[in-house]
This record gives structure tokens, C-alpha cells and sequence, in this order.
């Protein structure tokens, strides 16, 4: 039998398999089957390549069409006139709004693969494949360093590559490496912080969904350099396909022998296993997240001293977010000045992005590191949907404001630091001039009050009074001198709280005043009959929003 | 498995079946599978396409379907698009008639001219 003649990819994540992803996928097969096609058309199921506001997608190829709001009724058609007529059906085609993850059939960088690194797998291979993972030199990294490198060597790679975390806080891993490959002990964990719980960041699922042996891969690479033989994946319990393909593709190298005793012959023993949280959003926080693998509640812990000399069981750990595991196996593989090579100086590499809100396209985006907020939108998302830029906020709910005068800033970590921001964990939402800044800040403030794990009183109160002080300040009825006191609260979250989880909300509320100050103003009634504002805790305990 | 050379063959084995993904063929033959074509035995000509090719080794030509050309009489129609620009249309091609295209056009480089029906774009 001739191999097939196309591939209909299905990219199939969490978002999609809630619209009809597998149903659709399914009718392909059927379809095709019952019209004799099934040798030369092969169905796959791939990850996500991007787009995230299309509805179900099938891109077909080598014919370089991509299908968007798909339904199974829909399939009959498509198989019908693409695959026995043989013309496209122009009435779902995506090509235009969003162009083909293939070099040729693209007009903006929004989908292009080159330049990849994190995201060069997804949506072109099948996840639950490892075969195809091994295709594109998948498991080659760890063959490299197992056979021609000490762990020092990686570690000394990785330092000299300038990857930074990509959880948020940016701190160099390399040096992270090797605080814990410095460590004495047989017994020391790798683990990957897969609890992506910033609301509008979801760049860390969609790597585990499209690609989730290189997240596998650049753990092994971790435990060799580290000197460590166990790695664990804490991830949160909603992102259930992700924990279903991870778990999936453990098994599969296990049973090539990638993971487990005596990897290739090498004498290096790494096995991984994955603990699920309860979805607690404090446990994205390292400390709090060890914590919660060990069976306790997910409270911080006080640092010094750090993860790395006494982390989970109270042994030396490494723990890393999912994209900056992902980042390894490249730059294991291809040299830390190809790494360096990519983005800017002060940003080697990339950065996956989730950009969301006003814009056209709206997806998962990788980016070089550097590139600004403007490019971002422009080249990347297609410009804005409807309306004007009136702000963005960077990386999360915890994230900073931006306003139009930062649109030309490049993001990294350096040159937001110098202008007073944080580039945080991967989100961008991009909000046209509908959005009032004080209904936006109530929502972050409601969210945060709501997740305070209440361990500290800064975060603990100091949300709450955020929380209602915004509320009145949408509603017009502001007290004066609510914007000193949210200022005064800004400070003491950002110097007392216990942990960044506490700190990070001081992020929105002081860049909203700095930007935006003037419509904030607005929401105060200045009217002197009015009942002076009641700052108890009787009245903080009743307010309910 | 126990060593590189163990990976290095999955590996080679599964590029082989992937390669349709990257969109990057040198070669395009188009089937021209109207109404009029699948009666005059175009899917045969299909299947004899990716059988040939597939024996030849050519993993980068792909082979595709399309409407009618309006050509009827010169059914099955198949056009060759090389990447270069050249596109050839041949007329009246059977799975013998394939085999030829595939071994002289598509891996020699050598037009079959007994076979053309128009040159051109």
C-alpha cells in the first residue's frame, strides 16, 4: 500500500476538545473511510499551532489549506468536494485570517515555524507519538549530553546560554543549575512547575498539549546536571488532557528505555512522575508548590533556605516552569551561541506568549526576545479588532498596565526593569479604549482577595481593602483619599507580604495610577454630604465583592 | 533501546511517513478528479501515482486532486507542476501511463512528450 497522499491535522487541546475537536477528527476518519479514501488520506491529531478564537481547525496538507469553526456536519462537505472533487470549500477557509504554520503559504510571523523553538513541534506532530518526537531529532539532546558531556558541561551550556525562567520571575537558570548541581546528597528532585495558574496565561498547557516529550526531555537534561534521578511534574487538576498526554508519553519512553534505569547505556537513571494539584494559585509559588507535593497545605515557605539546598523532602530541588524546560534539549543540542544567537543580548532565545483581548488574531505566539509590544500586536495578532490601544497588561493578572507610551518598549527583562516593569509569565491582554481602568483593576483585585492564601496579613487584608476600594471607585462612589490609601496598601503588599503571590498585585494597581491616574480620579464623589467611608473590619468582613 | 544508533533509526523510519506535513515539495502532480475524470478511471491513475512514487522514493512530490479542468475528452488529466514554474498537463493518463510520468518527468527531469497534452501556466 502507497503511503498517504495528504494529512488532515486536527489540532486537538483542551479549548478545542471542549468545542468538538475529537468529534470532528472522528468524522474525518469516518468519512474518509466510507468513501474509500483511508489509504491515501491519513487524519492526525496534532497540538495547537496557534489560533485560539477559530473554533475547530484542520489544516490540510501538502495542499497548504487550514479549516476553521468546524462541526461534523461541516466534514461531510469538506471530504466531499476537498478530497473526492478536489476544490477547496472557500466558506471555512482560515488561510486568510490565519495563515498556515508553513513558511510558504505565509504572509505575517504569526504562525511561522521558523524561528521556533518552544513551539516547533506543536501542531505538526502528534503528540502521542513519540516516534514523531524522535523525527525531529527528539531525544537527541539527552543522547548528546548523556554520551559527550559531564553535567558540568550542561550546566556550564545552559549558564552560557542566558535562558532566564520563563515562569515569571526571570531569574537565570543556569545559575539556578548549579546552585543545586553544587549541592552534596545522593537524593535530589527536578521538578517542573506546571501550575499555570495566572489568569489568561495558558502558553504552558499548550506545550504540554502539542509537544510533551520535549517538556520530558528538557527534565532528564535537568537530572543529569543536576545530579538528580527522580524529576516530578506538579500540575494543577484542571488541565486534564495535558496530565492525560504527559502521562502517555511517560510511558512511551519508558518504554524505549528514555526514562527510567541506565538511560542508553549511559549508567544515568531518571524516571518522572506527576503530582496533581487542587488548584490553589498560591501554589505556583515554588515554596508553596513543594509544600503541596509533599501532602500539606500549599503555604509558603520562609527563604532562605532555598529550594535548591532544601527543597522537597527537605532535599536539594530544582524546580522550573514548563516553557524554560522546554527551552533545554535546543540548547543542549545546538549550543548555547545558537542560542544567544537568537533574540536580543540581554534576551537570548524566545518567549512563548498568550496574547488575548482586542486584537485580531488572538493565540499562542512565540516570539524572539526583545521584540516590542507594538511589533507584538502588528505583526504577530494583526493589529487591533475594533477601536484604539488604551492598555495592555503584561504577563497576567499580576501583571503591570501599560499604556500607549510603553508600546515601543522591548520586551525584556532588563528594559522593562528600567522603565519600572515586569514582564511576568507569558500573558498579553490588549485592551481597546471600552475597557474602564477601574472595572479592569476591580477584576484583578477580586480575583487576588479571593486567592490570598491567607498566611500573611498584607496579602490577606490588603486585597480585600483593594478589592472593595475598586469596587466603589467604578461605581463612582469613591471616598477622597481612596487613592492614597490604595497606594499606601500597594506599598506595604510590595514590602511585607510574605511571598511574590502577595507582592505581585502592587504590580497593576500602581502602574494603573501611573498611566491612567486622571480616570481614576473620576471615580471619586467629591459631595461633602455624604457619610464618612467605614474602614473597620466589621465593614471589610461584610463587603462581598 | 540501548544506544544512539537504536534512536537514530526510529528516527530515520519516522521522517519518512512526516514529511507531507512541512509543505515543502519540490513537485506537485494534480489529478484532475471531476465527475468526468473518475470515469474515465482517474483514481486509478491516483493510486498508480502514489504507488510509483512511493517505490521510486520521492518523498517530496506531492499528489493532490482537483476539479475539472474542462478538458473532458482528455480525461484522466494530470498536471505536474515543478517548483521551478514548469507546469506540464498530460492527457489520457492511465496507471501505465503514470508509472512513466514519475519515472521520466518526475525523478529524470525528462518531459514525456508523447504523452503532453499543453505546456505552460
Amino acid at each position: 500500500m502507497a503511503k498517504p497522499r495528504t494529512v488532515v491535522m486536527v489540532p486537538v487541546d483542551a479549548d478545542t476538545v471542549a468545542i468538538g475537536a475529537r468529534d470532528v477528527k472522528n468524522r474525518f476518519a469516518e468519512e474518509i473511510g466510507r468513501r474509500g479514501l483511508a489509504s491515501e488520506i491519513s487524519v492526525l491529531e496534532v497540538g495547537s499551532f496557534g489560533p485560539v478564537d477559530a473554533g475547530v481547525i484542520a489544516a490540510v496538507q501538502p495542499d497548504g489549506v487550514v479549516y476553521g469553526g468546524l462541526t461534523p456536519d461541516r466534514v461531510d462537505r469538506i471530504v466531499e468536494e476537498h478530497f473526492v472533487k478536489g476544490r477547496a470549500c472557500r466558506e471555512w477557509l482560515l488561510s486568510g485570517e490565519h495563515p498556515l504554520p508553513d513558511p510558504r503559504a505565509t504572509d505575517s510571523r504569526h504562525t511561522q515555524y521558523a524561528g521556533r523553538i518552544v513551539l516547533d513541534n506543536c501542531g505538526r506532530i502528534n503528540p502521542e507519538n513519540i516516534d514523531e518526537y524522535i523525527a525531529n531529532d527528539g531525544y537527541f539532546a539527552l543522547g548528546k549530553a548523556l554520551s559527550d558531556m559531564t553535567p558540568a558541561a550542561v550546566v556550564e551550556d545552559v549558564k552560557k546560554s542566558g535562558l532566564r525562567g520563563r515562569g515569571g520571575a526571570g531569574f537565570p537558570t543556569g545559575l539556578k543549575w548549579g546552585f543545586c548541581a553544587s549541592e552534596t546528597g545522593p537524593e535530589k528532585y527536578v521538578v517542573c512547575n506546571a501550575d499555570e495558574g495566572e489568569p489568561g496565561t495558558f502558553k504552558d498547557r499548550l506545550i504540554m498539549e502539542g509537544d510533551p516529550h520535549k517538556v520530558l526531555e528538557g527534565m532528564a537534561l535537568c537530572g543529569y546536571a543536576i545530579g538528580a534521578s527522580k524529576g516530578y511534574i506538579y500540575i494543577r487538576g484542571e488541565y486534564k488532557l495535558s496530565i492525560e498526554r504527559l502521562r502517555q508519553a511517560i510511558a512511551a519512553a519508558r518504554a524505549y528505555g528514555l526514562l527510567g534505569n541506565n538511560i542508553l547505556d549511559s549508567g544515568f537513571t531518571f524516571d518522572i512522575d506527576i503530582k496533581i494539584g487542587a488548584g490553589a494559585y498560591v501554589c505556583g509559588e515554588e515554596t508553596a508548590l513543594i509544600e503541596s507535593m509533599e501532602g500539606k497545605r500549599g503555604l509558603p515557605r520562609l527563604k532562605p533556605p532555598f529550594p535548591a539546598q532544601q527543597g522537597f523532602r527537605n532535599k536539594p530541588t530544582n524546580v522550573n516552569n514548563v516553557e524554560t524546560l522546554a527551552n533545554i534539549p535546543a540548547i543542549v543540542q545546538r549550543g548555547a551561541d545558537w542560542f544567544r544567537g537568537v533574540g536580543a543580548a540581554n534576551m537570548p532565545g524566545t518567549k512563548v506568549y498568550t496574547i488575548l483581548g482586542h486584537v485580531r488574531r488572538p493565540g499562542l505566539i512565540e516570539v524572539p526576545g526583545g521584540v516590542t509590544l507594538r511589533d507584538i500586536i502588528d505583526d504577530y495578532a494583526g493589529g487591533m479588532k475594533h477601536g484604539n490601544f488604551k492598555m495592555a497588561q503584561l504577563g497576567g493578572t499580576a501583571g503591570d498596565l501599560l499604556g500607549e507610551e510603553m508600546l515601543d518598549v522591548p520586551l525584556n527583562y532588563d528594559a522593562l526593569e528600567k522603565v519600572g516593569h515586569v514582564l511576568g509569565s507569558g500573558a498579553i491582554l490588549i485592551m481597546n479604549e471600552t475597557i474602564g481602568v477601574c472595572d479592569f483593576l476591580h477584576a484583578c483585585m477580586r480575583f487576588f482577595a479571593h486567592e490570598s492564601c491567607g498566611n500573611c496579613n498584607p496579602c490577606r487584608n490588603g486585597l480585600r481593602w483593594l478589592s472593595a476600594i475598586t469596587a466603589r471607585l467604578k461605581a463612582g462612589t469613591g471616598y477622597p483619599g481612596d487613592i492614597e490609601i490604595m497606594e499606601e496598601i500597594a506599598t506595604v503588599l510590595k514590602t511585607a507580604a510574605f511571598c511574590p503571590l502577595g507582592q505581585s498585585p502592587a504590580g497593576p494597581i500602581t502602574s494603573a495610577l501611573r498611566y491612567f491616574k486622571p480616570e481614576i480620579e473620576k471615580g471619586i464623589d467629591h459631595s461633602s454630604a455624604r457619610p464618612k467611608p467605614d474602614h473597620t473590619a466589621r465593614a471589610l468582613a461584610t463587603f462581598a465583592g | 533501546m540501548k544506544n544512539l544508533e537504536e534512536l537514530r533509526k526510529i528516527r530515520d523510519e519516522a521522517r519518512k511517513t512526516m514529511d507531507l506535513r512541512s509543505g515543502n515539495q519540490r513537485a506537485r502532480v494534480v489529478v484532475c478528479m471531476g465527475t468526468c475524470g473518475i470515469a474515465a478511471g482517474a483514481r486509478d491513475t491516483m493510486q498508480a501515482f502514489m504507488e510509483s512514487l512511493e517505490e521510486a522514493g520521492a518523498t517530496d512530490v506531492a499528489v493532490t486532486a482537483a476539479g475539472c479542468a474542462g478538458f473532458c475528452d482528455q480525461e484522466p488529466l494530470v498536471e505536474v507542476e515543478i517548483k521551478d514554474g514548469s507546469t506540464v498537463r498530460y492527457g489520457h493518463v492511465d496507471a501505465a501511463a503514470a508509472q512513466r510520468i514519475v519515472k521520466e518527468h518526475l525523478m529524470q527531469g525528462k518531459v514525456v512528450e508523447s504523452l503532453v497534452f499543453s505546456q505552460g501556466a
